[in-house]
C-alpha cells in the first residue's frame, strides 16, 4: 500500500475491467451465432411446423434478418444503457428476468463460500496442527475422498439421504410456495431450502481449501521467521495465531478467487439437481428454447459477478499483504 | 568460574538415523566468557550450526536433537529444562540472530511490531514503554527515521537494515549472550563490515558475550576475542584469535587458513601481440517494468551504462561489485541470455549482440558460462555425461564421441570419468561445480564467463575450483570473465580488475596497480571492507 489510495484503485482496476467484459460479450454473441437453429425454428417446430413466409416474418420480427456485425451493433448499444433486449420466448426483458433470478444464486453462492472458505481454513489448520497423527490422516483422506467425488452424486445421495429417508430437509425448490410465509417465517424457510444445495456445492471446495490450507500451514512452519519467533520465547500456540495462520492464508484467498468462477458453472449442475430457482436453471432452460437474447444476458451477468468477486478478492489481498502494491 | 556466560560441556547432537553420519556435534566443550566474542569457525557440515541451535533447543527436532552433555548458564543445564523455562530464556537472556535477514522477519508484520514481541513476552511494560524502547533500540542500531522504521514491512528494508532489526530484537532485553549465525554470509561486503562494526560496538558497550557462528576467517580476524575451529561435529583447535590464526597448531586449521584467498595480486604478463577477443562498446542495457494502461507508465532500471571492455586472447578480467551493481547483466548480454539497448558486443571481430536467436547459434559455443549454484544449475533428471554431452551433440559430434570426451573432461577436472553414467545429486558441491566446469570446456570455447563460480562453496572446496579453473585456463588457453563480489578471489584468479558501482566501470587496471593505490573512492570502501584485511594482508 504504499502509493496510491484504496479507492482509485478500486476505480482503475473497475476500468481495467472493462475491456474483458467487452470482450466477453463479443465473443458469447458470436459463439451464440454458430449455434444451429434461432428461435424461429424452435416456435416453428413447436407449433408442428410453420411455412417459410411465417419463419421469415419471425426471424424479421427478432432482427435476425440482418447481418451478424449489425446485429452486434445494437446488441452492445443496448448494453450501453443496460437493456439487455427481451425474451421473446418467456414474454419479458432480459433483465427482469435476470434480477429475479440473481439473488438465489448469489444467496447459493455467498453460502457456498462462507461455509466453504470458514471450515475449509478450520479444517486445513487443524489437519496442520496434528500432522502425522490419527486425527490429520482422517481430515487427509476425507478430504482426498470428497475431492474425487462428482458433485451430481454427492446431490443425489444428500436427497436420497437426508430428504427422502430421513426427511430432514426439502428435496426442491428454494421455499414452500404453497405456504405462502411471510417475514422471519420465510427466512427460516429459505434457510432450510438452502442447506443441501449449500452442503453439496461447499463440499468440494471445503476438501480443495482444506487440503491448501494444510500444505501452505506445514509450508511456512518451516520458514526462517517462525525459528526466529520461536528465539524470541514465543509460544507455539502464538506463534500459529499471530504469525503463521496470516502467511498461510494467503495461497488459500488466491485460490478462492480463482475458483469463483468455477462455483457458478458447478452452481448450474446444481440447480438443475435440487430445482433451485436460479441462473444456472435459467440458462440451462434458455439454452434448450433458443432464447439467445436471454442466454447472452446470463453470460454477461455471469461475467460481470466474475469480475466483481475478483476484485473484492484483490481488495481483501491489498489488506493481507503489505507488499502488494497498489500504485 | 564466575566469568564463564555459558559452558558447553561434552555435548552431543545425534542426526536422524538414515545421515551419513550418527552425531551432528560429537563431544563439544566450550566455554564463551562475558564480554568476549567467541568465534565458531568451520565448514558446512562442521556442525557448528546445530551446536548453536542446541543451545536454545531449536533443533530441528524430532530426529536431530541433544542427547548428551550440558549446557550450563546462569546456574542451570539448558538441556534439562522444561519448554516452559526454556522459553522464558529464549530471547531475554539468551538472544539469537540469523544468517537471512530476507527470510528471518514475518513479512507480513511491521518491523516496529516484531521488535515489540519480544519486550511484550518478557516484561509488562506498557505499551507506551514498549514503544519508547523500540525506538531507542532503533536508535542504537543506527537506522535512519526510527519513527518510519518501526512503521516499515520487511520488504520496503534493504538487507543490510533488516540486519539491523534483527539485531535490536535480539539487544531488547541486554541477553547475556548473543547467538549470531553466520549474520553476515548473506550481505554485501561493505554491508557486512558495517554489521560487523556494529555487532562489536554494540558488544562492548553492553558487555555481552557473543557466540559467532561463521564459515569464514577474515570474519574471525576481523571480530574474534577467541576462536575454535570445528571439523566433523568435533573442536579441532581452539585459543586466542592471534594464536590460532597465526600459528595453527591443527593440520585443519593450517589447511583452512592456508586457504583463505589473499590480498596479493596476480601478476600480469604482458602480451603486447596477443589481440583483443571479445571487445564490448558503450553497452546499455535498461530494465523497463510497465505499469499502468497498456503500459503507459514504466519504471526503468538502467543496469548498465555506457560500458566498454576489452578482453584480451587467453587473459582474464574480473567483474567486481556488490549486488545490484550490474555485473551479472553485464555478464548475461555478452553470453547473448539479454538482448542490449545500445553499444556493441564483438567477440574475434564479430559482431555478437543485436542478433537474432537463430543468427546467434553458431557462435554460442564459443563462450561458456559456470554459474554460481552448483546444485540448480545441472538437470537433476540428466546424467552426468548427457549434461557434458549436449553442447558438442548439439555442434554435430557424434554421441558415442561425444560422451568419449565427456570422460576425458571429466579426469581433467578431476572427476573419475566414470562419473558419465551417474546423475548430479550424487555429487557434492564442489564436484558439481567441476562438472559445471566439464560442460562448459566441452564445446571448446574461446571464453568462459563464470558468474561468482565459488561463492557457494566453502573455502577450502573454492581454492581447489579456483586452482581448477587457472590450470585450464593455461592448458586450454581460455579467455576468462570472471564476476566476484569478492575482491580477494578476484586477486587470486584475474590479472585485470573492473570495479562495478551502479551500472558503471568506476576503476579498471591491472589487479596489481589497483591493489597497490586505488583512485576511486568505492574502491577505497570495497578494500576497508574486506573483512581481517590487516591479518590476511600478513599472510604475506
Amino acid at each position: 500500500m504504499s502509493s496510491g489510495s484504496l479507492g482509485g484503485y478500486i476505480v482503475r482496476r473497475l476500468t481495467q475491467t472493462l475491456p474483458v467484459i467487452l470482450g466477453v460479450v463479443i465473443v458469447n454473441f458470436l459463439l451464440l451465432q454458430l449455434a444451429p437453429g434461432d428461435l424461429a425454428t424452435v416456435l416453428a417446430g413447436e407449433a408442428g411446423g410453420a411455412p417459410k413466409e411465417y419463419i421469415d416474418e419471425l426471424r424479421a420480427r427478432f432482427g435476425q434478418d440482418q447481418p451478424v456485425y449489425i446485429q452486434l451493433f445494437y446488441y452492445m448499444r443496448n448494453l450501453l444503457v443496460l437493456d439487455l433486449g427481451f425474451s421473446f420466448r418467456l414474454g419479458a426483458p432480459v433483465l427482469d428476468l435476470l434480477l429475479d433470478r440473481l439473488w438465489p444464486t448469489l444467496l447459493l453462492m455467498v453460502a457456498t463460500l462462507i461455509v466453504s472458505l470458514g471450515l475449509g481454513i478450520v479444517m486445513g489448520l487443524l489437519a496442520a496442527l496434528w500432522v502425522r497423527t490419527w486425527k490429520d490422516t482422517v481430515i487427509s483422506v476425507a478430504a482426498i475422498i470428497v475431492y474425487a467425488t462428482p458433485l451430481f452424486w454427492v446431490g443425489l445421495m444428500l436427497i436420497l439421504v437426508f430428504s427422502i429417508r430421513l426427511n430432514w430437509f426439502p428435496t426442491s425448490g428454494m421455499e414452500d410456495v404453497v405456504a405462502f410465509h411471510e417475514g422471519w417465517d420465510r427466512v427460516v424457510d429459505i434457510a432450510h431450502h438452502l442447506v443441501l444445495p449449500t452442503v453439496t456445492l461447499s463440499l468440494f471446495y471445503l476438501a480443495l481449501y482444506a487440503r491448501l490450507m494444510r500444505a501452505s500451514m506445514l509450508e511456512q512452519r518451516g520458514l526462517d521467521y517462525v525459528v526466529t519467533a520461536r528465539a524470541k520465547g514465543q509460544s507455539e500456540r502464538k506463534i500459529t495465531t499471530r504469525h503463521v495462520f496470516r502467511n498461510a492464508l494467503l495461497p488459500v484467498v488466491t485460490m478462492a478467487g480463482v475458483q469463483t468462477g468455477g462455483l457458478l458453472g458447478g452452481s448450474v449442475v446444481l440447480e438443475a439437481i435440487f430445482a433451485w430457482p436460479g441462473l444456472g436453471q435459467l440458462a440451462f432452460q434458455s439454452l434448450f428454447a433458443r432464447d439467445y437474447n436471454l442466454l447472452l444476458g446470463i453470460f454477461f451477468l455471469s461475467a460481470v459477478l466474475v469480475v466483481i468477486v475478483n476484485l473484492i478478492v484483490d481488495v481483501i489481498y491489498v489488506f493481507l499483504d503489505p507488499r502488494i502494491r497498489i500504485g | 568460574m564466575t566469568d564463564v556466560a555459558l559452558s558447553i560441556q561434552d555435548l552431543q547432537v545425534a542426526l536422524p538415523a538414515w545421515s551419513d553420519r550418527q552425531r551432528a556435534v560429537a563431544g563439544v566443550s566450550l566455554d564463551i566468557r562475558r564480554e568476549e566474542i567467541l568465534c565458531i569457525v568451520g565448514e558446512s557440515g562442521s556442525g557448528k550450526s546445530m551446536m548453536g541451535k542446541a543451545i536454545l533447543g531449536l533443533l530441528p527436532g524430532p530426529h536431530v536433537r541433544a542427547v548428551g552433555g550440558q549446557i550450563l548458564f546462569e546456574g542451570r543445564d539448558l538441556l534439562k529444562l522444561s519448554a516452559e523455562e526454556l522459553r522464558a530464556i529464549r530471547g531475554c537472556r539468551i538472544a539469537m540472530i540469523f544468517q537471512e535477514p530476507m527470510t528471518a522477519l514475518n513479512p507480513l508484520m511491521r518491523v516496529g511490531q516484531q521488535i515489540e514481541e519480544v519486550l511484550e513476552l518478557h516484561t509488562d511494560m506498557t505499551q507506551a514503554q514498549r514503544r519508547a524502547r523500540v525506538l531507542e533500540l532503533i536508535r542504537d542500531v543506527h537506522l535512519p527515521e526510527p519513527e518510519r522504521m518501526v512503521q516499515s514491512y520487511p520488504h520496503q528494508l534493504s538487507g543490510g537494515q533488516r540486519q539491523r532489526i534483527v539485531i535490536a530484537m535480539a539487544l531488547a532485553l541486554e541477553p547475556a549472550l548473543i547467538i549470531a549465525d553466520e549474520p553476515t554470509t548473506a550481505l554485501d561486503v561493505t554491508t557486512q563490515a558495517q554489521i560487523l562494526h556494529l555487532i562489536k560496538e554494540l558488544q562492548r558497550a553492553h558487555g555481552t558475550a557473543v557466540l559467532f557462528i561463521t564459515h569464514d576467517f577474515g570474519v574471525v580476524a576481523e571480530i574474534a576475542d577467541r576462536v575454535a575451529v570445528m571439523r566433523h561435529g568435533e573442536v579441532v583447535e581452539q585459543g586466542r584469535v592471534s594464536d590460532v590464526l597465526e600459528a595453527p597448531e591443527a593440520d585443519y586449521t593450517k589447511a583452512l587458513v592456508a586457504a583463505v584467498p589473499g590480498l596479493k595480486p596476480r601478476v600480469i604478463e604482458p602480451d603486447a601481440k596477443s589481440k583483443v577477443l571479445l571487445r564490448v562498446t558503450n553497452l546499455e542495457k535498461t530494465y523497463r517494468t510497465s505499469t499502468g494502461w497498456f503500459g503507459a507508465k514504466t519504471r526503468e532500471v538502467q543496469a548498465v551504462k555506457n560500458i566498454s571492455l576489452d578482453l584480451k586472447r587467453e587473459s582474464s578480467i574480473a567483474l567486481v561489485g556488490e549486488s545490484g551493481s550490474g555485473k551479472s547483466t553485464l555478464a548475461r548480454c555478452i553470453i547473448g541470455l539479454e538482448s542490449v539497448d545500445g553499444g556493441v558486443i564483438e567477440l574475434d571481430g564479430e559482431r555478437i549482440s543485436g542478433r537474432t536467436r537463430a543468427e546467434l547459434r553458431p557462435l554460442r559455443k564459443h563462450i561458456q558460462m559456470v554459474f554460481q549454484d552448483p546444485y540448480a544449475s545441472l538437470n537433476p533428471r540428466q546424467r552426468v555425461g548427457d549434461i557434458i554431452a549436449l553442447g558438442p551433440t548439439l555442434n554435430g559430434v557424434s554421441r558415442e564421441q561425444a560422451l568419449e570426451e565427456a570422460r576425458e573432461l571429466l579426469r581433467l577436472v578431476g572427476l573419475k570419468p566414470d562419473a558419465v553414467d551417474r546423475y548430479p545429486h550424487e555429487f557434492s558441491g564442489g564436484q558439481r561445480q567441476r562438472i559445471g566446469i566439464a560442460r562448459a570446456l566441452a564445446v571448446k570455447p574461446k571464453l568462459i564467463v563464470a558468474d561468482e563460480p565459488v561463492s557457494a562453496l566453502d573455502v577450502s572446496v573454492q581454492k581447489q575450483v579456483l586452482d581448477l579453473l587457472n590450470d585450464l585456463r593455461k592448458s586450454f588457453g581460455l579467455s576468462l570473465l570472471f564476476i566476484t563480489h569478492d575482491l580477494r578471489v578476484a586477486a587470486t584468479v584475474c590479472e585485470e580488475i573492473a570495479i562495478m558501482q551502479r551500472g558503471e566501470i568506476v576503476e579498471h587496471g591491472p589487479t596489481a596497480d589497483i591493489f597497490a593505490a586505488p583512485t576511486h573512492p568505492y574502491t577505497r570502501s570495497l578494500f576497508d571492507a574486506v573483512p581481517g584485511r590487516d591479518w590476511i594482508s600478513s599472510l604475506g
